[in-house]
């Protein structure tokens, strides 16, 4: 759809305004566009180059490209080993998992349970988890820890838990506003085959809801993966260590060592920029919708 | 009970009870425990509004985190949303390469705020170094050493790091507008500038609504990105709130104190956003 109405704007501009003028204006437009657009990558470059370069090389030309002597690719092998970087990408593709598919299994049915009930209770509790949108994370860490670590929550299990909690609000908000757009005759033909509520919810609901469903999973992945503050609360063991908090300790210890410290930096930067590049369509469409509510 | 009522359990119970025991009674409990000397551990006795006081009257950290964050969120929002709406006015012209220019703007915005913190205190502390050495600029050298530069420092990552977001926000507002509401504007002989004052920012004001409240919840919360880049540092100068309470409670271990901050900064950041809500759409009925 984006790409036609680029096309449309296109021809419009052909047509109608087909002089020099425009045209270079086009071209400024163009040429500036592309300036910012380094201007973007910039960081990424010096990152890149430096993390390739030996402690001097860094030391003594920042903005030059790795090489001869300075050249050290051997960073990334020991950056590697050091972040112990397979188990920490592990530990943070099981936990931002498990997390997700909770948000969306328990959100999707709540929304529609929520939506489906028309009582004041029910309002009340759409009611609620709307305005714990407000609630900033720090304004509760502190007992919830405490909270936790009564109820024997502070370990992975309990992370999840705590996930589909903090998740729960703005899941059930997307939900809610697109369940209420799905016609209610589907479910009453269900229930006169004889359905009960929980198989036409799988069967029926569940289905329907895919594009929200892509949108709540993608909001809620990116979010739990770069989350630095809930896991060094919860689960701060080694055995445990997400890549953030990985790199939280990694940067602690050698930040005097950029060589190592970029070429760690670049490595817990891999999985998410893969991601992005596969489901790109998906996260932007997520963001547009996400951001109406 | 009714059948139906079973169900309603059934499918709202779970998340109802994580919600309830990760938001909700944190926040009551949090509320009790900032009326107590409450050491992070066992609940404290009583000692009424001490804390609030303290707080309040006592701390100078506090009050110039206050300070520094309130700076901080007001600069940030028009940064990043000015450079978002700039970068998607730029994205929409139909220009080759758009989408690929898209994908670069919104990159950094992917990646966690503590891995991007560090990124740019080697930008900042290296990279700004070398340029401002090349240069003969003194201005770019030694950068987040001061309160000053790590100011600047913040709302540069930030800008770079939002826009991003808030350019796709704006690109889908954009591509809402009817082609001929601009036509007809082109008839009647209006320049691109009158266009853009007359036609387009009126109808992308739900848009801005949404980025302004998105970048000042985002800045007014920042923790992750401050820990990383500055830290708070020098001297606690450029330490934001949420930062400030983090380092009362597990450096200090002043939890009844901190909890007391916790509580404040909750009413600040509600107080904050929906005042922005109601004004912003009050502007865009009138509009």
């Amino acid at each position: 759809m984006m790409e036609k109405k680029i096309e449309k704007k296109t021809v419009l501009t052909r047509s109608t305004n087909f002089n020099m003028g425009k045209k270079r204006n086009k071209n400024i437009l163009l040429t500036i566009s592309i300036l910012l657009g380094l201007l973007y990558l910039s960081p990424f470059y010096l990152v890149i180059t430096n993390s390739l370069k030996t402690q001097q090389g860094i030391f003594l030309n920042v903005m030059g490209l790795p090489f001869d002597k300075f050249f050290k690719p051997h960073n990334y092998l020991e950056a590697f080993k050091q972040l112990d970087f397979i188990k920490s990408f592990i530990n943070s593709l099981v936990i931002t998992t498990s997390s997700t598919v909770a948000i969306i299994i328990f959100s999707s049915m709540a929304s529609w349970m929520l939506v489906r009930t028309k009582t004041k209770f029910s309002s009340f509790l759409f009611f609620l988890f709307a305005a714990a949108m407000l609630i900033p994370f720090q304004s509760v860490m502190l007992p919830l820890v405490n909270i936790a670590g009564k109820l024997g929550l502070l370990n992975p299990v309990g992370l999840v838990f705590m996930y589909l909690g903090f998740g729960s609000s703005l899941s059930i908000m997307l939900y809610h506003g697109f369940i209420k757009n799905i016609p209610y005759e589907l479910e009453e033909a269900a229930t006169i085959d004889g359905c009960n509520t929980f198989q036409i919810f799988w069967h029926i609901i569940f289905p329907l809801l895919k594009p929200i469903t892509v949108t709540v999973s993608i909001l809620n992945a990116m979010w739990i993966w770069n989350d630095f503050l809930l896991p060094q609360l919860v689960i701060n063991k080694p055995q445990w260590q997400t890549i953030p908090l990985k790199m939280f300790y990694f940067f602690g210890q050698y930040s005097r060592r950029w060589d190592l410290a970029l070429a760690g930096l670049v490595i817990s930067m891999i999985p998410i920029i893969v991601f992005y590049f596969t489901v790109q369509k998906h996260i932007i469409k997520g963001i547009t919708q996400g951001s109406i509510k | 009970m009714k059948r139906s009522k079973i169900w309603f359990a059934l499918f709202v119970s779970p998340i109802l009870l994580a919600f309830t025991v990760v938001v909700v009674v944190p926040m009551l409990i949090g509320i009790y425990y900032s009326f107590t000397n409450w050491d992070g551990i066992r609940s404290g006795s009583w000692v009424g509004l001490s804390n609030y006081i303290k707080v309040l009257t006592n701390d100078k950290d506090f009050f110039k985190s206050f300070i520094f964050t309130a700076k901080f969120a007001a600069t940030s929002v028009v940064t990043i949303n000015l450079l978002g709406f700039l970068l998607a006015l730029l994205v929409t012209r139909g220009l080759r390469l758009s989408n690929v220019l898209r994908s670069v703007f919104f990159m950094p915005n992917l990646i966690g705020g503590l891995i991007l913190g560090f990124i740019w205190q080697f930008i900042f502390t290296n990279g700004f170094n070398a340029v401002g050495k090349f240069l003969g600029v003194e201005f770019l050298q030694g950068w987040l050493a001061d309160s000053t530069t790590g100011f600047l420092g913040l709302v540069i990552l930030m800008s770079w790091q939002m826009a991003g977001y808030m350019m796709i926000i704006y690109i889908s507002a954009l591509e809402n507008i009817p082609e001929s509401l601009l036509e007809a504007a082109d008839i009647d002989g209006a320049n691109s500038f009158h266009k853009l004052i007359h036609i387009t920012i009126p109808l992308v004001a739900q848009a801005f609504t949404v980025g302004l409240f998105l970048a000042l919840s985002n800045s007014f919360k920042l923790f992750d990105q401050n820990l990383a880049l500055t830290g708070g540092g020098p001297y606690n100068s450029t330490q934001m709130l949420a930062l400030n309470i983090y380092n009362t409670a597990f450096r200090f271990n002043d939890f009844g104190v901190a909890q007391a901050k916790a509580v404040l900064f909750l009413i600040a950041v509600a107080a904050i956003t929906l005042t922005q809500i109601y004004y912003s759409k009050k502007r865009e009925v009138e509009m």
